[in-house]
């Protein structure tokens, strides 16, 4: 069982230290992350799970004075190495964003985006296809597959949301990040977001970074509770929501601090 | 009493009323302030107001509408005269002299009164010159003028001292503990801030009725198809001018297109610079740099069009310059205008795109990083895409301000009208012929001069038609994500 744990590592961060300039944002972080899991990160506000959750794919290297060390290992192999194109990792690790944000294109085009970019189809068809993988696999392809042309800002926030990961599943990554993705939904959008991601779950890593420990305790299978830049505690969100071994941990999930 | 007077005497009303507000709403409350509905200031600028306003307002009214009726009556005593105009400017400048004589001492306010003699030499002597002799009517006219002046301006201090008085008791007695001074006041306010906003679009109405009262009686004058269909713009003092638009519009339209040619590409490529790749420093450094050269006079860019660049492609494309061609005959042309004026336009585009591209959400942009796209691909398909709708605008705003250039186009153009597709060819455009037409010594009631107008108002036609599809336009983007 141990040894099966050990093969199924997807990410693994060994001392993790994120500077924005002066400020200590993330201080020696290590957690080991599983493939076909949804592992959600929980802690107060500016506690960094979202700063971490942006080194899982470089994203923090658009912002200038930000700057990462330790090491970050995808498969073994090190993201902040120097021969890594943080522009193609992008596409193997997809993310999804707290609001909604489709392009201001078709929601065809929103979907071929990724594909066209990296040049993923070989021909018409064979964007036509990914682009119905992706909106099926996001669980919209119902509701829009009359309308592909319609724009994708005119969609609801639910769906557009979904849009959203359809879009990133379309780059047929192999990790998929979201940062607080229904926490500008409604509670019935929500419970939609939240099936698909289990469902995501057979193809993907998820990581998903989420303010309700409800929604964390719903969705995933390993937790990691963040505090003040710190991980203080990482392990099946069973045990992290009923018998949490550090005193931190408990006082946030009974609502203490945070 | 003067209008300077008068205004001062209502001001220090006012004043004695902010005074006596206080102390009548301190009094009525029997010294506690707390039982008052406001507080004592509101009912200070309540009276302060309320005298101020009302007295304020008669006084405006009367300064412009007195003279218009006085006038009116001195027109129909005289009557008789075949060129009303001017006989009344005769009758207003004697009526003004006589004023400048009493106070001078030339002449007692009695004499003032009565028939005189040399009363050139009398003006003469105290500055007014006089260009004929006076006609005993038109003093006689200017006399009855000065009366009714003078019976009008004490009219007007007795009704506005009057005013404020009345305002003033009927101010002091509103107060009560209970009466709402704060909300009186607020509404005061109000109407202050409307007054101001709908001086700006009178002004704008005024503007337009005068420019089209001068159009019409220029196409009282000339055909309105020779103007806006005939072939040929060349005034001349015979009376049989061909007065067309369209050449004018030509040369105008092409010179604009040439500086968005320019200032399109160049503004837009500096805004995505500016926005997307500069760091906080340099964008700290360049965008106000940018902004400056917005703020040089035209002036100066016509003086950099005549002097600099003109010569420039004259050298080049001129007989014995650098290409060996003939293409150029002199230093204002088409081109010098144009290129000169995107040159003026740059820091218009690239100032109004860089706050649209910044208006651009940074969740898209991340959206696209995401996704695995570098920088470039992200601002050609997904920025710039997002920022059309309000680039656009930005562009047709830039093109009414090209076509209502004037200045480069003087210095920069040329003078010569007609339809050439050579953009080293000298051309003209609206806004220089009017400004040649006005300035000459023709006489103001003549078709060539009157045209200005007629050229000023389908001029505004158009840049307004321009600002209001792109201010609709940048509009929408907008709301599109706020």
């Amino acid at each position: 069982m141990k040894e099966n744990a050990m093969d199924n590592i997807k990410i693994s961060a060994k001392n993790v230290q994120v500077y924005y300039a002066d400020n200590h944002a993330i201080k020696d972080v290590n957690v080991e992350i599983e493939d076909k899991t949804v592992t959600a990160f929980i802690g107060p506000s500016g506690c960094g799970k979202s700063t971490f959750l942006r080194c899982l794919n470089r994203m923090n290297d658009t912002i200038d004075i930000c700057r990462v060390e330790g090491d970050i290992l995808i498969e073994g192999e090190d993201i902040y190495d120097r021969r890594v194109d943080p522009v193609q990792l992008r596409a193997k690790v997809g993310m999804v964003f707290q609001k909604p944000n489709p392009f201001p294109k078709s929601i065809y085009d929103n979907v071929a985006y990724g594909p066209r970019i990296h040049g993923l189809a070989r021909g018409k068809a064979d964007l036509d296809e990914i682009v119905e993988k992706s909106l099926r696999s996001a669980a919209i392809w119902d509701e829009v597959k009359d309308r592909l042309d319609a724009p994708g800002t005119g969609l609801s926030g639910g769906q557009q949301q979904r849009l959203c990961i359809a879009r990133a599943v379309a780059t047929a990554p192999e990790v998929l990040l979201m940062d607080e993705p229904c926490s500008a939904l409604d509670p019935i959008a929500t419970a939609q977001v939240e099936e698909l991601i289990d469902e995501l779950r057979q193809n993907f890593a998820v990581v998903i970074v989420t303010h309700s420990m409800q929604q964390a305790a719903r969705v995933s299978q390993k937790t990691a509770f963040f505090h003040l830049g710190n991980l203080v505690e990482y392990g099946e969100t069973n045990q992290i929501f009923t018998k949490p071994s550090d005193p931190r941990t408990e006082s946030y999930i009974t609502g203490r601090i945070g | 009493m003067s209008a300077f007077w008068l205004t001062i005497t209502v001001l220090i009303l006012s004043a004695f009323g902010a005074y006596a507000g206080r102390a009548q709403s301190l009094r009525v409350a029997g010294g506690d302030a707390r039982k008052l509905h406001s507080l004592p200031k509101y009912y200070s600028s309540f009276v302060a107001l309320g005298v101020l306003i009302p007295c304020l307002f008669v006084l405006v009214i009367w300064l412009f509408a007195q003279p218009k009726l006085i006038e009116r009556g001195a027109e129909q005593m005289l009557n008789a005269s075949s060129e009303p105009s001017l006989v009344m400017s005769d009758v207003r400048r004697v009526a003004d002299g006589l004023g400048v004589a009493v106070a001078q001492g030339a002449l007692s306010e009695t004499e003032a009164h009565a028939p005189i003699e040399n009363l050139r030499d009398v003006l003469g002597g105290v500055g007014v010159a006089l260009g004929n002799e006076v006609t005993p009517d038109v003093l006689s006219a200017a006399q009855g003028m000065r009366a009714q002046e003078q019976r009008g301006n004490q009219f007007r201090m007795f009704a506005v001292l009057g005013l404020a008085a009345l305002t003033l008791v009927f101010g002091l007695s509103r107060i009560t503990p209970e009466f709402r001074a704060r909300n009186a006041v607020e509404r005061v306010v109000l109407a202050l801030l409307i007054t101001a906003a709908s001086l700006a679009i009178l002004t704008t109405v005024g503007i337009v009725l005068s420019m089209i009262f001068e159009t019409r009686n220029f196409f009282g004058l000339h055909s309105w198809k020779d103007f806006f269909f005939g072939v040929k713009w060349a005034p001349n003092f015979r009376g049989d001018s061909e007065l067309s638009i369209l050449p004018l519009l030509w040369g105008t339209i092409y010179i604009s297109l040439i500086a968005l040619l320019v200032s399109v590409p160049i503004g837009l490529f500096a805004a995505i610079y500016l926005s997307e790749y500069a760091g906080p420093k340099t964008r700290g450094v360049a965008k106000p740099l940018l902004e400056i050269l917005a703020g040089i006079p035209t002036i100066v860019y016509g003086l950099f069009a005549l002097l600099t660049i003109g010569p420039l492609l004259l050298n080049t494309f001129g007989s014995g310059g650098l290409l060996g061609v003939e293409w150029m005959s002199g230093a204002t042309a088409v081109l010098t205008a144009g290129l000169v004026m995107g040159i003026m336009l740059i820091p218009f585009v690239s100032s109004l795109s860089d706050d649209i591209i910044n208006a651009v959400p940074q969740a898209m942009r991340d959206g696209s990083l995401g996704l695995g796209a570098t920088k470039s691909e992200t601002i050609r398909q997904v920025v710039i895409p997002a920022a059309l709708p309000g680039i656009v605008g930005a562009i047709l705003l830039a093109a009414s301000r090209a076509i209502g250039e004037t200045m480069i186009v003087v210095l920069g153009a040329g003078a010569i009208a007609k339809f050439s597709a050579n953009p080293l060819d000298a051309m003209t455009t609206i806004t220089t012929r009017i400004v040649s037409q006005l300035t000459g010594d023709g006489d103001f009631a003549s078709p060539e001069t009157l045209v200005a107008f007629a050229l000023g108002l389908t001029l505004f036609v158009l840049t307004l038609g321009l600002n209001i599809i792109a201010l609709y336009i940048v509009r929408k983007y907008r709301e599109q994500y706020e």
